[in-house]
């Protein structure tokens, strides 16, 4: 039996795990729900190895239709899957990692009351069951379908904690920002409906579609789908919802907001290179926003006291970083650096998750300090992790990073320098979090140092795969420099180009030189730094202005939110009470003050009816006589 | 004589019937307007009777030139049938009022 | 000009004038009066046509009986021109001038017709007494004998209209 006849499971699964623990979550007992909402996730890992396989063994598997989902005149959009290298990728990530996290949940999550318990894992399957949707998706559409229900997932899943009013206003942020971006991919969508007559990728990107474009209808509809990621993605200016996203529960935060729905932007500009490399301008502005958004999100970084909200920022910089590779037509390189990074981040959220579980609820950094030595498997991985995002030689970090500044370099040396600096940050504040957490002394409270403890074994199990998968992610991708062969741009090469510029290997030395001298430093500079880390009183200057993250929330709010409230309160207090309202009114008024004016012709006088009658044979006689077209 | 001639005669004493109705409060007075109007139009009636008499139709069936002279003739029974009805109506509207104005006659307003 | 010109002129100048002081007269019995001419001068005018059946009906019936029967009615009242119920004088001048307004219109819509459709005058035997007899016993016999129970109807509902309620 053929893979492919299966591949039609690998949605399906989520999707039945979802309707068993939404349907049943008052009967399952939390076991079973966590059982059956693993297992789900499993199968279709299961099977997209088998179909990853399948296709690296050069079997393609293109395009399935499955039915026609809208039949217009000239329209046809059917529910079609491309299954092809890029998918394929991406489908592991999905499976793979949402596995070890759903397994990392059933721990995480065991204080829960059994009702919730099953709803968290029937949101948790939703949620895959969209993202494999997303990116199994053989058009435009089916992929927005997927696209929106990520997004409710990620508001479903961010105000799970609903009773918490903080909480359920960061969902609500989520759920704007990411609807500001959709607009614009749906918007993107239509143009290139209304342009070419089709949406499926096959079509689309072909030759004789894309010359039925102009200029500016691809550099219009680049930009639009460009606008819808990045509000999945969390890129200027659309980030803010990232952050506060960390409300959810952190396992949430590690799949949905670290490791695969915010890369979904990613992924549907690598899906859409082709009108991607056929507009220069949106290059140049990815490359602008992605760079901007790296800088600015490690910056705040640095500031941060929240241990979910130092990976938050780290996140949006390391989106960046992808845009930037995106920008620069290294759309390998972007792949890559998901996929390290999706290793990397997801193992941080859980070792985050784990430290936040041993303190008993506590996220602060200043109130931490000195775990290491309660919880040696969480310290390490953790470790590994920060190694890995900060570039050290030999971890994935390393080899997705350094060719994104490859590239960044061949395309323009202050674009390498520009990131770099992002990197050296990076390093820098992804340390300073790991000496104040886990080395030093203790700063909590007596009875917090009583209750520390290590993690149970499904957490971290997840937590050392992942650490594994850290260290030897970036084996698949190691650049010819080193006397590899890059396997994963190898692998690609039928569904996404690797990048046309090609550096000599001497300047590829001389650049991971540079950057991993540098980031040594950077690292040995942090390490010294926080080595004997006091909480210090409130932030001043620039550190402050870091600390408020450059005051973003409030700009949005002062420029966006407050002229909309006053809007919105002049439409209701002057548009809607005196101007409907007195419409309506003023009807009622006319009506009535028009009847009483009226009434003296209902004078109970024959007289009167007399003469109205002879008034109105008058007119009549006046019409039937004068009046010229009747 | 041209009908134009009937018309007009007939159309200004029926006018005259209608300002009467207007103008006047007196029932009698009114219900005698109404009559001036009905032979106004008795007039008018038997004026196009005989200008049909002249055109050559009227050869053709024998009754064809008197048959508005019978319709007439009803008109005039129907007016007096009318009339007694009406007079009666009008005395019993001055035993219950002691007047013969039509502006009493607005009890329908309530 | 020829005597039947002459003679049509006249009856309409004595109809209309006589209306006018028929609806302007205050006392009642004038009214009457003015309105007898009115059907004298109408009657006229059916002489004129050859209707000499309806002219005599129309002096008997209406100006015979009907309006004696006016006269008689208003004398039971004993209505004068004291009596005379008077409306204000805006209303009148609106009704004299609505009523004037519809005469004009109907006039000028005459005016606009130019054909000329002429009138048998003097002539033609279709209104005399004979003739109408025949046609009236003839042709029309049932509904002249069913107007004798509209009379009947009338003359009872009259009777228990003006009966005096016990």
């Amino acid at each position: 039996m053929s893979v492919s006849k299966l591949i039609w499971l690998i949605p399906i699964l989520p999707l039945i795990g979802f309707v068993i623990n939404g349907l049943g979550r008052k009967l399952l007992s939390k076991t079973i729900a966590g059982v059956v909402g693993s297992t789900v996730v499993l199968a279709s890992f299961v099977i997209s190895l088998l179909v990853f396989m399948e296709i690296k063994a050069g079997h393609s598997i293109a395009t399935i239709h499955f039915f026609d989902f809208i039949h217009l005149s000239k329209l046809n959009i059917g529910f079609d899957f491309k299954i092809d290298q890029l998918s394929s990728l991406f489908l592991l990530i999905i499976t793979g990692v949402g596995f070890l996290i759903h397994l990392y949940s059933t721990s995480y999550m065991h204080e829960e009351d059994s009702k919730d318990f099953a709803k968290y894992f029937a949101y948790l399957n939703l949620f895959v069951f969209s993202m494999l949707l997303l990116v199994m998706g053989g058009n435009f559409v089916i992929m927005f379908i997927g696209w929106e229900g990520v997004g409710l997932c990620s508001y479903l899943l961010i105000g799970y904690w609903y009773k918490n009013q903080n909480y359920t206003n960061a969902a609500k942020k989520a759920f704007v920002m990411n609807r500001i971006g959709d607009l614009g991919f749906l918007l993107g969508i239509f143009w290139l409906i209304a342009k070419t007559g089709t949406i499926s990728y096959d079509q689309v990107f072909t030759t004789a579609a894309l010359d039925n474009l102009s200029d500016t209808d691809i550099t219009g509809i680049t930009l639009l789908l460009f606008v819808g990621a990045t509000g999945k993605s969390a890129q200027i200016p659309l980030y803010t919802w990232l952050p506060d996203a960390m409300a959810g529960p952190t396992p949430v935060s590690a799949l949905i907001h670290a490791a695969t729905m915010v890369t979904a932007g990613i992924y549907m500009i690598a899906r859409s290179h082709v009108l991607f490399s056929e507009a220069h301008f949106t290059q140049h502005v990815i490359t602008v926003i992605g760079l901007a958004t790296a800088l600015l999100a490690a910056s705040i970084a640095i500031k941060q006291n929240d241990i979910k909200k130092v990976l938050a920022y780290s996140t949006v910089s390391q989106l960046g970083f992808m845009f930037l590779a995106l920008g620069t037509g290294n759309y390998v390189a972007a792949v890559f650096h998901v996929l390290t990074h999706a290793f990397f981040k997801a193992l941080m959220f859980l070792g985050s998750g784990s430290v936040i579980h041993a303190m008993g609820g506590e996220q602060d950094i200043r109130n931490m300090g000195g775990l290491g030595k309660h919880m040696r498997i969480t310290s390490i991985t953790f470790l590994i992790g920060c190694l890995a995002i900060s570039g050290i030689p030999g971890f994935s970090g390393f080899f997705s990073k350094d060719e994104i500044l490859a590239g960044a370099y061949a395309h323009n040396p202050v674009l390498f320098g520009l990131a770099l600096f992002a990197a050296l940050l990076t390093a820098f504040y992804m340390f300073r979090l790991y000496v104040i957490t886990f080395t030093g002394k203790f700063r909590g409270t007596h009875e917090q140092e009583h209750h520390l403890h290590e993690s149970p074994w499904a957490m971290t199990l997840p937590l050392i795969v992942l650490a594994i998968l850290s260290i030897i992610g970036g084996y698949v991708g190691i650049p010819e420099a080193l006397g590899g062969h890059h396997e994963l741009a190898a692998f690609l090469q039928p569904a996404v180009p690797t990048a046309a510029h090609q550096l000599d290997h001497g300047t590829e030395y001389m650049l991971m030189g540079i950057s991993t001298a540098l980031v040594l430093v950077s690292i040995i500079f942090a390490w010294m730094k926080f080595k004997n880390y006091q909480p210090e009183g409130e932030a001043t200057g620039f550190g402050k202005i870091l600390q408020n993250k450059w005051y973003v929330d409030e700009l949005y709010h002062a420029i966006i939110v407050k002229p909309l409230n006053a809007l919105s309160s002049f439409l209701s207090n002057i548009v809607d009470k005196k101007g409907i309202d007195g419409i309506v009114n003023g009807v009622g008024k006319a009506v009535n003050y028009g009847s009483r004016q009226l009434r003296w012709i209902q004078s109970g006088q024959v007289g009167a009816y007399v003469l109205l009658m002879v008034i109105g044979i008058l007119f009549l006689f006046i019409v039937q006589f004068f009046y010229p077209f009747w | 004589m041209d009908i134009k001639a009937y018309i007009a005669l007939s159309l200004t004493l029926f006018t005259i019937g209608i300002i009467g109705v207007l103008v006047r409060r007196n029932a009698i007075i009114i219900f005698m307007c109404v009559e001036l109007m009905l032979n106004a139009v008795n007039l008018l009636l038997l004026a196009f009777s005989k200008m049909h008499a002249m055109s050559p139709a009227a050869k053709a069936l024998p009754t064809y030139a008197s048959d508005a002279q019978i319709f007439v003739f009803f008109i005039m029974v129907v007016a007096a049938a009318e009339v007694s009805v009406g007079l009666a109506i009008i005395v019993l509207l001055y035993r219950n009022t002691h007047s013969v104005d039509v502006n009493f006659l607005n009890r329908l307003k309530n | 000009m020829s005597i039947t010109t002459l003679a049509f002129i006249l009856l309409s100048v004595m109809a209309v004038t006589c209306a006018i002081m028929m609806i302007t007269s205050k006392s009642p019995v004038n009214s009457i009066l003015w309105l007898i001419l009115v059907f004298f001068a109408i009657s006229g005018h059916y002489v004129l046509l050859n209707a000499q059946f309806l002219a005599i009906v129309n002096i008997i019936v209406y100006a015979g009986a009907i309006m004696v029967l006016f006269l008689f009615v208003v004398m039971l009242m004993n209505l004068n021109a004291d009596t005379e119920p008077v409306k204000n004088y805006r209303l009148q001048l609106i009704g004299v001038i609505s009523g004037g307004s519809l005469l004009l219109v109907l006039l000028s819509a005459i005016m606009k017709v130019k054909e000329q459709h002429p009138v048998q005058m003097n002539i033609g035997d279709a209104g005399l007494v004979k003739s109408l007899g025949m046609t009236l016993f003839k042709d029309y016999v049932l509904p002249f004998e069913i107007s004798s129970v509209l009379f009947l109807s009338a003359m009872i509902g009259a009777v228990i209209i003006g009966k005096k309620e016990n």
